[in-house]
């Protein structure tokens, strides 16, 4: 057992995949010497060149872009966007390219790129620094959209992605990158995989739906709401795109309320999707509508008003009250 | 506001040219080429080839066999000419109108009409061809084309990756990107740039200011203009491009200097913005025209040659017509093919969900 950070783990586990394959290539904005803004990719350069470890010009579309075609050759690169905000002039490439071209080969061309964006607030950080731009990507046919939530999951996942045969988007959230666990490097036993959801807290009585940075808030919520007597399920779906819908609807059907915490917009966020798919599914299960806690509908706030912006504990607790109040 | 003319894209351009429009072989002091009159015979055939596979599938649009086709009449020499400059090796991406190019890499002509005909959106293994899918997005594959290349130096191989693009593609953040990419990288790249005069009804003077070429220097790598109306010029122009590509001399930017003597698209309609003297113009500098009179003026090439080529294309057209029309319409379920390479539950759940909606049908 190893006590490694998530921003550790995340290294480690990019470390590790390649050594295993030395056809996996590192690329972005400042992730050679710097290891990147967040030091994700710290030192990586350092061991394996900078032919593997590739610091790129400041263009994300450009970045994207010769991802494409150095997977096309066969290499299979990482790409760091530097925050969540900047991933919208990468989009274009990862819309109509990334996520498409396999299809346009009847499946002769496979593009296993990872494209990892550092997402969400909290941090305190300026204009386009904190924001959750997953919903655009759960859209677009083509793209495995991924979140990880706690460093086991990113030491795992990052190298599952990698070797997935598909374009990913794994989405980690930055402001957990500090947060440490112990973590066995040494097997792969208690690997989930990478598109199976997780039931990481048991409840009877609510069933609270999140992924990324609002797992442990929600965990947080759990523990407290136990206090007053209420036994809440904490679901992490890890996997956006494909859904894991069994292990959601199988806790829904169990629990019969819901409510869905992101830090994106609620309005035409990926809670929308959640709770279209078990009204439709489990209509009769339900004590109570879906409800969703989340971003309000307009920019990221600036960071001294962040924590009115994000869901917390308060937040997700006041939904569990309304979902017992029909 | 005024705009200095001077410093425009009307200043004059400077081409390298081979063969003149009337079929006189010139010398150029960088650029030389030797050609056998075989070598001469096939080109000319190239040529005429690829434009009765374009003349055919305009054709067959007209009749509603295919939604669009994108016309490469008067961009012969320069797809032929780049094409024929690569090797077995050397990987192309081309954008939706390198019919040319495609010939050249014996894509089979037909898998190019699938796309227009929307039986798929691609139709042939990239890999087989070393030829890319077409792209739409206008600038998009240069920067594949850029990864590639720079996946070709991690290799160590021997190869070389060109690019095709128009001039509307220059105004394009890819495009200079991937010029930026190419150039800190030292890829082994040709950047093709077939400047037709016209993005839709764009003129050229929407996207420049100064002759295309001379952007490369900004970016610190060779341009050049070449006649793009002239085969040979073409072939030698963009083989000592591949040429630098493969010996780690970097990219070479290639504006090849043409004219889109057809519509944009079957769609378009070129009497709106164009006037027509302009094409008469550049109809004396048609790039088949010209191989022939070279190899009528030398003796290279008897009637007889001339008609067993018409023969050929006569035929070439008729049967991309037939195995057009044979082209069978893809099933209902295959939308749910190829999206991805690994098991998806959702894509699972709904083919399954929309199987059973179908045999409802049937019942
Ligand atoms: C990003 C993008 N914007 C707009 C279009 C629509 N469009 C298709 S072709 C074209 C003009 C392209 O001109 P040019 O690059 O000169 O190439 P040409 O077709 O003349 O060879 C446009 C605007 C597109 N396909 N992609």
């Amino acid at each position: 057992m190893t006590v490694l950070s998530l921003s550790k783990a995340l290294n480690e586990g990019m470390r590790k995949a390649m050594e295993d394959d030395p056809k996996v290539l590192i690329m972005g904005e400042d992730v050679g010497k710097l290891g990147g803004v967040f030091r994700v990719t710290d030192g990586l350069q350092k061991d394996f060149g900078e032919d593997r470890v590739i610091d790129t010009p400041l263009a994300e579309s450009g970045i994207i872009g010769t991802a494409i075609g150095l997977a096309l050759r066969g290499y299979r690169p990482v790409c760091e966007i530097q925050f969540d905000g900047f991933v919208f002039p990468a989009a274009d490439q990862i819309i109509t390219q990334l996520a498409k071209m396999p299809m346009r080969s009847l499946g002769a061309i496979k593009l296993p790129v990872v494209v990892r964006i550092p997402c969400g607030g909290g941090i305190g950080a300026v204009e386009h620094h904190s924001e959750s731009p997953e919903a655009y990507f759960t859209h677009t046919a083509g793209l495995r959209v991924v979140a990880c939530s706690n460093p086991a999951d990113a030491y795992t996942m990052i190298q599952q992605s990698i070797r997935s045969d598909d374009p990913v988007l794994f989405f980690e959230p930055k402001r957990r990158y500090w947060e440490k666990a112990d973590i066995d490097t040494t097997s792969t036993d208690w690997w989930t995989p990478l598109h199976a959801a997780k039931v990481v807290r048991q409840g009877a009585d609510v069933t609270l739906l999140a992924y990324g940075p609002m797992v442990k808030t929600c965990l947080e919520a759990a523990a407290a709401a136990e206090e007053e007597g209420r036994s809440l399920e904490v679901v992490d779906l890890r996997s956006l795109n494909p859904l894991d819908e069994p292990v959601v609807l199988e806790s829904v059907r169990r629990t019969g309320r819901v409510v869905v915490v992101h830090e994106a917009p609620v309005n035409s966020g990926f809670g929308a999707e959640l709770a279209a798919r078990i009204t439709e599914q489990c209509f009769y299960h339900l004590e109570a509508p879906v409800l969703r806690v989340g971003g309000f509908s307009t920019p990221y706030p600036p960071s001294k008003l962040e924590e009115h912006y994000l869901p917390d504990l308060d937040r997700v607790l006041d939904a569990v009250d309304r979902a017992f109040g029909y | 506001m005024t705009v200095d003319a001077s410093r425009g894209a009307e200043a004059p351009p400077e081409l390298v040219q081979l063969l003149t429009p009337e079929g006189e072989r010139v010398e150029h002091p960088d650029y030389d080429i030797d050609l056998t009159p075989e070598d001469v015979r096939s080109l000319y055939r190239d040529l005429v080839l690829v434009r009765r596979i374009d003349l055919e599938a305009v054709a067959l649009q007209r009749q509603g066999e295919l939604g669009i086709w994108a016309s490469l009449l008067g961009q012969e020499a320069a797809q032929i000419g780049s094409g024929r400059a690569l090797t077995d090796v050397d990987m192309a991406f081309p954008t939706y109108r390198e019919h040319g190019v495609a010939w050249c890499r014996d894509v089979d002509p037909v898998k190019l009409l699938g796309l227009f005909r929307g039986v798929n959106h691609g139709g042939w293994d990239p890999q087989e061809h070393n030829f890319h899918l077409y792209t739409i997005v206008i600038g998009s594959q240069t920067l594949h084309a850029v990864g590639y290349a720079m996946g070709i130096q991690r290799d160590d191989a021997n190869a070389a990756t060109i690019v095709y693009f128009g001039d509307g593609a220059t105004s394009q953040g890819d495009v200079n990107e991937s010029f930026i990419w190419a150039s800190v990288f030292n890829a082994p790249i040709v950047f093709f740039c077939q400047n037709n005069q016209w993005a839709i009804s764009e003129p050229l003077e929407k996207q420049t200011r100064i002759p295309l070429y001379r952007r490369a220097s900004g970016f610190g790598f060779p341009g050049v203009r070449v006649d793009g109306n002239d085969v040979f010029a073409c072939l030698a122009v963009t083989r000592k491009a591949l040429e630098a590509a493969r010996t780690g001399q970097g990219p070479t930017l290639i504006e090849a200097f043409t004219y889109r003597m057809g519509a944009h698209t079957t769609t378009d309609d070129p009497t709106r913005y164009r006037v027509a003297s302009e094409l008469e113009a550049w109809k004396l500098k048609d790039p088949i025209e010209r191989v022939k009179a070279y190899l009528f003026k030398n003796e290279l090439a008897d009637q007889a040659f001339f008609d067993s080529v018409d023969g050929e294309a006569g035929q070439l057209g008729a049967d991309l017509r037939r195995r057009c029309l044979a082209m069978p319409d893809p099933q209902p379920l295959d939308i749910f093919d190829h999206v991805y390479s690994e098991p998806h539950a959702l894509i699972d759940q709904e083919r399954a969900q929309f199987a059973a909606y179908l045999e409802g049908f049937e019942r």
